[in-house]
């Protein structure tokens, strides 16, 4: 366990102490290709060499973690991320005594380091109130370089600076337990091998990281700086070759610095260092740290089998032969796991044995007798994914908890992942090519967990509606309407296939013939009663019989299905999930027998709704028409701040949304009952406004909410006069998919549908980017032992979770219905 | 929970949240039952209350930022809705949304809704009120403006408007601008610095400072609209200006409202801010038909409103509070976090979800909230 982990600045006295090797030498291999010593792949810094040991801990590839080195720079450099604290720090302190530039009540302003260090640069005196000295003014030549009055200030003078500063001085100054001379570099040191090795291409050549070039830059020019000085050449030089060791260590730590040309490798290729190593979302925290990558999964398609339980999910046996689970061989299960073993190859069997002292083998044809008879208490094996094994069943993306869910392992032939079509709304999946993964719990505690926590049956309640989220659609939907819906009769034979197609258990009374309301009702629990819906449809069930009302979307369904959340509520996740499987396989049943299927024609209307809709826009027409005309006398009536133009655009586009609305109420009363019609009644697919746009009309096309307007000057199309204000130019269809669009409403409706595209795509950018915000902003809130709403600080942000501490992933919408409770307890 | 019920047994009162108490006060004097039969339906009440409570250790802001944010994906990006016939434009949806926990300075439109007196609560009246706080500036009143760079004047030519508009107008100019001389002829003003030595730059200043000038109206308030709402007259306006509009004597100030966050903040104080923040972010959600329960918003708000001000979701809010140092610097701007980290010697203890996910350590919330001491081997 770590407790903690605490930042700070390194001491060069510490690097120097922390580091296996010096370097100073610009070469890396010699003549034999072995890494040289004292350049930067001294062995001394780790093994990236398979077959080689670590000369420092003698550990071979993959156990030495690596070893730092370090280099002794000629002249200092600055660092530049703590750059802006330096010049923070130069303006605050005398140039002479290094002490803070305040006394008395300056000073107050400074304790505990609680302000911003460019407030505080208002209130310094401009003479030490310690040593006399005029201050000199100081600025900051971004990225790396100061200027004090005319003279440039080196490194070196900066670092004696801050040398000066006192101890004591220092937490005012928001600096803790650090020196602030240690924001020069003098010591650079030189991070191991293992964190920049190298690749050797196919060619045999070798391919270096980026941080190893960069750090060959910086050690060839400090090692030409150093035999410049000591040669004695002019200053220009040195002060030449101080900027470019600079430069490099600048790049070195950060290649984005704005100002600075980014270091480049020799292909022309931006190269990588330190800092973007670590920066964004391909840098080291948010790629390898917050998101990892997992072993003990698979990723295959996915397709619907309604035939298999809710909470199960259909693998693949090959896959099931690959993946496995350790189990620690008990006397419980040691005969179990032997028959396994013996069992092999075929499935289900044991891919690897673990000794008690950790070596591993795998079971072969050849010694699986051997093994079988070898393993006993104490050994652990893998074991092939079994008929009933807890998973973790996930589709991305994972906007909520739901999009992992435990399900049962069912292994089946062929290559696609199985699921009940029921538990598609919580994934948001379709079987168009949909992937999703599993992932395999390994401990016992992980599988428990999977079992009790994150099960389909536990899932069932959202915990943002508090409705059922898993649920039929479609075609299920349909088969519990043509059941229920009237007073439909069934032959004893027909009940007896349906009943026993669901539920052999359940008994079927002595009668010639049922209603499809009777065969409803065997499914539900016999003190079941509940009321629901509107005047035209009032579903009453009393005792668990289905006394009136048609079961559409309404009653059972994902999201809405009253019935389904008061069965979860009332008899339990379980029941619950019995009885949604029951009804699935019950709406199959009736489809199988009735079938059910739409033909092009229901699209059409008849010929009375025709000729309304073409009255309808004949006066839309001509009201358009007579609206044009006022419009060009000035005769439209200005609304508040609209000029004329955009007054017009208001009515004429209320008119037109208007027409569509009569147009959708003459399909409503004229359209006869058919399949198409049934399917938006149920709610099982498709709208009114769906049958509206196929049979009658499209209406009004838009972009960015208004009628069509670009395109050519003046008009949408070269075909119409310019300044055409009339419907047909600019974008109202009159025509419905069925019939056909003409030239011009293809094009309209064309361009409406590519601004829902674009839409599409940058919303899911954008909503993306919220839920990062929330989910930073919101993570670390949980419910502690007193009901208390409380951080990672443990501050208290509610008293009461919820304010009345209910969950909604428990409760039905409302919350606990004290008047029903009472009503149960008490009696009316 | 159940410490804290055992405790509150043994004081003799119930752990049910004051709501439903009140529902069984109710629900018990209408029906008249006695108190006997009411014991035992608090008793109920508050088995069935135990079982649909929070679990200690759930990861409530988890749950609350993926309730809001699941939904968000199938939000309009359209940003604007014509509320009325008058053509008031509202951003809606999700860049309403993001507005909101990005917690702007000022919406992009800025609604307020005016309610009226009893006294007051009629169509001439507010006609009325609404021509009297729409703001009028002085370029709205303007038929041309030239500036005369000879004589150092600047011309105004005013719209045909009533004379006493056109007085108040002078006088609004005469006492808002200082150190001026002004001529009127007719509809003409000619404006005359009494500092002849103004450069042309100072001149186009004042030019635009006298065009800018609110000659009548309240300030910030551009449009506004009447509109009939049941039995009630109320006044929307585009532009906000909520503690000018509380004070004026014909507004109901216990209902008027406007959609900017922080104007309620100053005006009315947090706690109002924290309803406001719930009510706009449950409108934004059912106004696209989204159904999110109040119990997330409420979370959401508070933490936004945790330290006495409203404070953003993101980098420089909420997320940028955090204690966590690679919390931090794994949200956004990495090195930064990590630079101030080392200069400030901070710690990071692990306590948050981020920090240990980096380290592969047992979060801590759920199961992994406490560690289990058992005895093995005594079969």
């Amino acid at each position: 366990m770590i407790d903690k982990i605490v930042f700070g600045v390194l001491d060069p006295e510490i690097i120097k102490k922390m580091s296996a090797a010096k370097l100073s030498k610009t070469e890396l291999y010699d003549q034999e290709g072995y890494p040289v010593e004292g350049g930067l792949m001294d062995p001394r810094l780790g093994t990236i060499d398979p077959g080689l040991r670590c000369r420092t801990c003698s550990a071979s590839i993959g156990e030495c973690p690596g070893h730092f080195g370090f280099l002794e720079l000629t002249k200092p450099v600055v660092n530049v991320l703590y750059a802006k604290l330096v010049y923070n720090l130069l303006g605050l302190t005398c140039r002479k005594c290094g002490r803070i530039l305040a006394d008395g009540e300056g000073m107050e302003k400074f304790k505990n380091g609680k302000k911003s260090l460019k407030k505080l640069k208002n209130i310094v005196k401009p003479k030490c109130p310690f040593c006399g000295e005029k201050q000199k003014k100081i600025k900051f030549l971004k990225p790396s370089s100061f200027v004090e009055g005319a003279s440039i200030l080196s490194s070196l003078d900066v670092r004696e600076r801050l040398e000066r500063i006192p101890n004591e001085d220092l937490p005012h100054l928001g600096i803790k337990n650090t020196r602030p001379e240690y924001f020069i570099i003098t010591l650079l040191p030189v991070p191991p091998v293992t964190m920049r090795p190298s690749i050797t291409l196919e060619t045999g050549e070798r391919s270096e990281d980026d941080l190893t070039h960069k750090l060959v830059d910086i050690v060839r020019i400090n090692k030409r700086l150093r035999e410049n000085i000591d040669l004695g050449a002019p200053d220009f030089i040195i002060q030449d070759l101080w900027e470019l060791l600079q430069y490099h260590i600048s790049t070195y730590i950060n290649n984005e610095i704005t100002g600075v040309p980014p270091a480049r490798h020799r292909s022309g290729r931006i190269l990588k260092t330190l800092t973007q190593r670590l920066k964004a979302k391909d840098g080291r925290f948010r790629h390898n740290l917050i998101g990892k990558r997992v072993n003990f999964s698979a990723r295959t398609v996915v397709s619907p089998d309604p035939m298999l339980d809710i909470d199960e999910v259909g693998v693949p046996l090959e896959i099931a032969k690959e993946l496995t689970i350790p189990v620690v061989i008990e006397k419980k299960n040691v005969k179990y796991i032997q028959k396994l073993i013996e069992n092999y190859p075929d499935w289900p069997t044991v891919n690897y044995v673990i000794r008690p002292d950790g070596r591993r083998k795998k079971v072969a044809e050849t010694n699986k007798k051997e093994i079988a008879e070898e393993i006993e208490v104490g050994y652990t094996v893998e074991k092939q994914l079994e008929n009933g094994d807890w998973v973790i069943f996930n589709r991305q993306p994972s906007l909520h908890r739901m999009s992992m869910m435990g399900h049962r392992v069912r292994v089946m032939p062929y290559k696609t992942f199985r699921l009940n079509p029921t538990v598609c709304p919580p994934y948001n999946a379709d079987f168009d090519g949909d992937e999703m993964n599993i992932h395999i719990p390994q401990t016992k505690e992980a599988q428990a967990e999977t079992e009790l926590l994150t099960a389909v049956a536990t899932q069932m309640r959202s915990p943002r509606f508090s409705g059922p989220i898993i649920g039929p659609k479609n075609d299920y939907i349909t088969g519990f309407y043509l059941l229920t819906n009237g007073d439909r009769s069934f032959t004893r034979e027909n009940t007896v296939r349906i009943v026993r197609a669901c539920d052999i258990d359940i008994e079927i009374p002595e009668k010639k013939t049922f209603t499809g309301k009777e065969i409803f009702s065997l499914f539900l629990p016999k003190d079941f009663n509940f009321e629901y819906g509107s005047k035209s449809d009032n579903v009453v069930i009393k005792n668990g019989k289905l006394i009136s009302g048609t079961i559409d979307g309404r009653g059972i369904s994902a999201f809405k299905g009253k019935i389904l959340d008061e069965v979860d509520k009332k008899y339990g996740h379980t029941f619950a999930k019995k009885f949604l499987f029951n009804m699935t396989k019950l709406a199959i049943e009736i489809l199988s027998i009735d079938g059910f299927t739409l033909s092009l024609s229901e699209h059409e209307l008849n010929e009375k709704a025709n000729k309304k809709i073409e009255q309808l826009l004949k006066d839309t027409q001509e009201f358009a028409d007579n609206l044009i005309k006022d419009f060009e006398k000035g005769k439209i009536k200005l609304t508040v701040e609209k000029n004329s133009e955009e007054a017009f655009e208001i009515i004429i586009k209320k008119e037109l949304a208007e027409t569509l609305n009569k147009v959708t109420k003459i399909v409503k009363d004229e359209i006869p009952e058919n399949n198409l019609i049934l399917m938006a009644k149920s709610g099982s697919r498709g709208s009114i406004v769906n049958i509206v746009q196929s049979s009658a009309m499209i209406g009004q096309e838009t972009v960015k909410n208004d009628r069509i307007k670009i395109g050519f000057h003046d008009r949408t199309f070269s075909h119409f006069k310019k300044g055409d204000k009339n419907m047909e130019s600019k974008g109202f269809v009159t025509h419905g998919y069925k019939q056909g669009l003409s030239p011009f409403e293809f094009f309209f409706d064309a361009m409406n549908s590519r601004e829902g595209l674009m839409d599409k795509s940058l919303k899911t950018r954008h909503s993306g980017y919220l839920e990062r915000r929330l989910v930073g902003a919101l993570k670390d809130l949980k419910v502690d032992y007193d009901g208390t709403v409380r951080d990672s600080g443990n501050k208290i942000v509610q008293f009461v979770a919820g304010e009345d501490g209910l969950d909604p992933s428990k409760i039905q919408k409302g919350g606990i219905n004290v008047k029903r409770i009472s009503e149960e307890i008490i009696g009316k | 929970m159940l410490k804290e019920f055992q405790k509150k047994s043994l004081e003799n009162e119930s752990i049910l949240p004051s709501i439903i108490l009140e529902e069984v006060e109710k629900i018990s004097k209408l029906k008249n039952i006695r108190e006997k039969k009411k014991s035992e339906l608090i008793e109920t009440l508050e088995g069935i209350y135990l079982e649909n409570s929070f679990e200690p250790g759930e990861a409530i802001g988890i749950i609350a930022a993926q309730s809001l944010s699941e939904p968000a994906t199938q939000m309009t990006m359209r940003t604007y809705h014509f509320a009325g016939s008058a053509g008031l434009q509202v951003t809606l949806g999700l860049p309403r949304l993001i507005e909101i926990f990005d917690s702007r300075k000022e919406p992009a439109t800025p609604i307020m809704t005016v309610y009226f007196k009893k006294e007051f609560n009629n169509e001439k009246d507010v006609e009325n009120f609404a021509k009297k706080i729409k703001e009028k500036k002085l370029r709205n009143l303007l038929d041309s403006v030239s500036l005369d760079l000879t004589n150092k004047k600047i011309q105004i030519k005013l719209k045909k408007i009533k004379e006493s508009e056109k007085n108040e107008t002078i006088e609004k100019i005469k006492e808002k601008i200082k150190k001026i001389n002004i001529k009127v002829r007719e509809d003409n003003i000619s404006i005359e610095p009494e500092n002849h030595e103004l450069s042309i730059r100072d001149l186009q200043r004042l030019k635009k400072k006298i065009l800018d000038l609110t000659v009548s109206g309240v300030n910030k308030i551009i449009n506004v609209v009447v509109i009939k709402e049941g039995n009630d007259w109320i006044v929307k306006t585009f532009g906000s200006n909520l503690s000018h509009i509380l004070k004026m004597d014909e507004v109901d100030y216990s209902k008027s409202y406007t959609n900017n966050l922080h104007e309620i903040q100053e005006v009315l104080g947090i706690e109002a801010a924290r309803e406001a923040l719930i009510k706009e972010i449950r409108e934004t959600m059912s106004q696209q038909g989204l159904n999110v329960d109040e119990r997330h918003i409420m979370l959401i708000a508070d933490i936004m409103v945790f330290t006495g001000e409203i404070r953003a979701v993101g980098r420089y809010g909420v997320a940028g509070m955090k204690s966590s140092v690679l919390t931090k610097a794994g949200f956004e701007e990495t090195t930064k976090h990590l630079v101030r980290a080392s200069v400030r010697n901070e710690e990071d203890n692990f306590k948050g979800i981020f920090e240990n996910v980096m380290i592969n350590q047992q979060v801590p919330v759920g199961t992994g909230m406490f560690d289990l001491v058992a005895k093995i081997g005594e079969d």
